[in-house]
């Protein structure tokens, strides 16, 4: 039979997985632009005396110790607060919650809040936090700020994780006699486990790399924070009045790099968990 | 009564020194407003094999999880009649099904392995009803892979993740899992439909081993399986699509096969339709 196709099949197949390369291409292209970008700029930089020293004089010279500690600091207390109670709401949700209107109510509200602009979050912290209830710009008050801003991110996904748990799992607990909380404490979220510590570090990363939220709550100023009252500077924040005043642009880059160092790292433990518990599973 | 009850079944059962472990009473049972099943009256002999057969979609499944609740675990689903173990309503008002599922264990079609050691897979019954001693639990814990015909495979490899193993040695391994809970009933829902000849072959010997002690109740779909390894086969059929199914035969097993007093059975078994 004749085909009546204008254009043949071969043609448009290599069309069409010509868009998806390029579509592909534009992707990786982006990330490994941006990369080199920083890398180039912020590498000269990147000296032990860069990250261990505190900076002097207007920050035009000396290092940028305190805001890595400043941003340490802030994102494992804002981690402490926003990962047990993004838990257990997600266990809730995901196990006891009776399904119905309640239930996407609070979905939607979550998903509500996670798309919530963080310069409004930290307008939020300001009022709340920093004024209402008297914290001062605090490392607290910025943790809990950013707090707000993780605590549906983590929710999310530690339900994705706990729903990802298969039916016949459970089944299988449950048939052996188990109660509810024996079945979700033994067998749910320890299989969930990987991927919820995925979805804390992700959220870690997003923590550490915001600038709005803390920039309103924390300050500007340059300090190593020891207790969760002091103020301080996260390497964000530092970066963009660094590159604002545009007196110093070699210590932003190298402040850049850092900083996206750090979160590629986050991201690649993150990757490491889930590959060696499948190898531990499978 | 759970004697009584026998001589009014659906196919009537020849008296014998089975005594009932199970006696239904005129179950219906829903998926939401769908009625899956209706009017299974049925008992279900103790320390025997009993075989439920029937066509894809005939409630045979449906049914077997009504005897451990694990129905319950369903939205939207409920049932109407009596379910009785050793002559108690299991669905009686104050039944705990968690205790009601530790005394009837069930396997199911796909092995399902925990995430943990195999070691850790086999002691997870017993850990969770309070047995915390090592060598009490090591004990439990070989006896039930004994017992599940897989101990001479994993006896070296106990540290192991029980999802590293075959499909056959993992049914087997939820097998000793269940059985180191000291079931008094098992409910294998089509066990061997997922698992390598070799391990069919060892299930079912196990399960010839286990019914001195246990009551077994097998889904199969496998006649000839039905046959080897059951005393008592139940016939289940739905013969109007979104109608509710029935029990159509309850009988020795051997009647079942050679002299089955139904048309429906009779052309079932010999494949002319299912």
């Amino acid at each position: 039979m004749q085909s009546r196709e204008r254009v043949n099949k071969t043609t448009t197949n290599r069309i069409a997985l010509g868009v998806i390369w390029l579509a592909a291409i534009a992707t990786v292209g982006a990330l490994g632009t941006i990369l080199l970008y920083v890398i180039v700029n912020g590498i000269g930089q990147l000296t032990p005396a860069f990250i261990f020293s505190w900076p002097h004089g207007v920050n035009m010279e000396g290092g940028i110790w305190p805001t890595i500690q400043a941003t340490l600091y802030v994102t494992i207390l804002a981690m402490l607060i926003t990962t047990p109670v993004a838990v257990l709401a997600a266990v809730y949700l995901a196990e006891y919650a009776v399904q119905g209107r309640l239930v996407q109510i609070i979905r939607f509200a979550a998903d509500s809040l996670a798309s919530v602009p963080s310069i409004v979050m930290g307008l939020f912290g300001l009022a709340a936090f920093v004024e209402g209830m008297g914290m001062g710009f605090s490392v607290m008050a910025a943790a809990l700020a950013l707090a707000f801003l993780l605590l549906p991110i983590i929710m999310r996904t530690t339900e994705e994780a706990i729903r990802a748990v298969p039916k016949y799992i459970r089944w299988g607990s449950y048939g052996l006699g188990a109660s509810k909380w024996q079945t979700v404490s033994r067998i749910v979220l320890p299989s969930a486990t990987p991927r919820i510590i995925t979805g804390v570090i992700l959220a870690a990363g997003r923590a550490a790399g915001e600038t709005a939220v803390v920039i309103y709550t924390m300050g500007t100023m340059i300090n190593a924070p020891i207790l969760p009252t002091q103020p301080g500077r996260t390497m964000p924040v530092h970066l963009l009045l660094l590159a604002q005043e545009g007196i110093n642009l070699p210590a932003a880059f190298g402040t850049a790099l850092l900083l996206v160092l750090m979160v590629l790292a986050f991201n690649l433990t993150a990757r490491y968990i889930v590959s060696r518990n499948r190898r531990m599973l499978g | 009564m759970s004697d009584t009850l026998a001589s009014h079944m659906t196919g009537v059962i020849p008296t014998d020194n089975h005594a009932n472990k199970f006696s239904v009473q005129k179950l219906d049972f829903f998926y939401g407003d769908f009625n899956a099943l209706t009017d299974i009256t049925v008992g279900i002999k103790e320390n025997a094999v009993t075989a439920f057969i029937g066509p894809s979609g005939c409630g045979k499944s449906t049914f077997l999880r009504c005897l451990n609740r694990m129905n319950d675990l369903i939205p939207g689903t409920r049932n109407e009649g009596r379910v009785l173990l050793d002559g108690n309503d299991v669905y009686a008002p104050g039944v705990d099904p968690v205790d009601l599922r530790r005394r009837v264990g069930m396997i199911f079609q796909q092995p399902n392995p925990f995430p943990m050691s195999i070691y850790d897979n086999v002691a997870y019954g017993p850990r969770l009803h309070g047995v915390r001693k090592k060598a009490e639990l090591d004990e439990i814990v070989e006896a039930s892979l004994k017992r599940a015909n897989v101990w001479k495979e994993v006896k070296d490899i106990m540290g192991r993740g029980g999802l590293t193993l075959s499909g056959g040695q993992q049914q087997r391994l939820c097998i000793a899992r269940v059985l180191a809970v000291e079931p008094e009933v098992l409910l294998m829902d089509e066990p061997c439909s997922a698992i390598d000849p070799t391990s069919v072959q060892k299930v079912e010997d196990l399960m010839a081993e286990l019914k001195d002690r246990i009551t077994i109740v097998i889904v199969t779909h496998n006649m000839q399986q039905a046959a080897r390894v059951s005393d008592y086969t139940a016939f289940f059929l739905q013969e109007v699509a979104g109608e509710p199914a029935h029990l159509i035969e309850y009988d020795r097993t051997a009647s079942i096969f050679t002299s089955p007093r139904d048309r429906r059975t009779e052309d079932y078994i010999t494949g002319r339709f299912g």
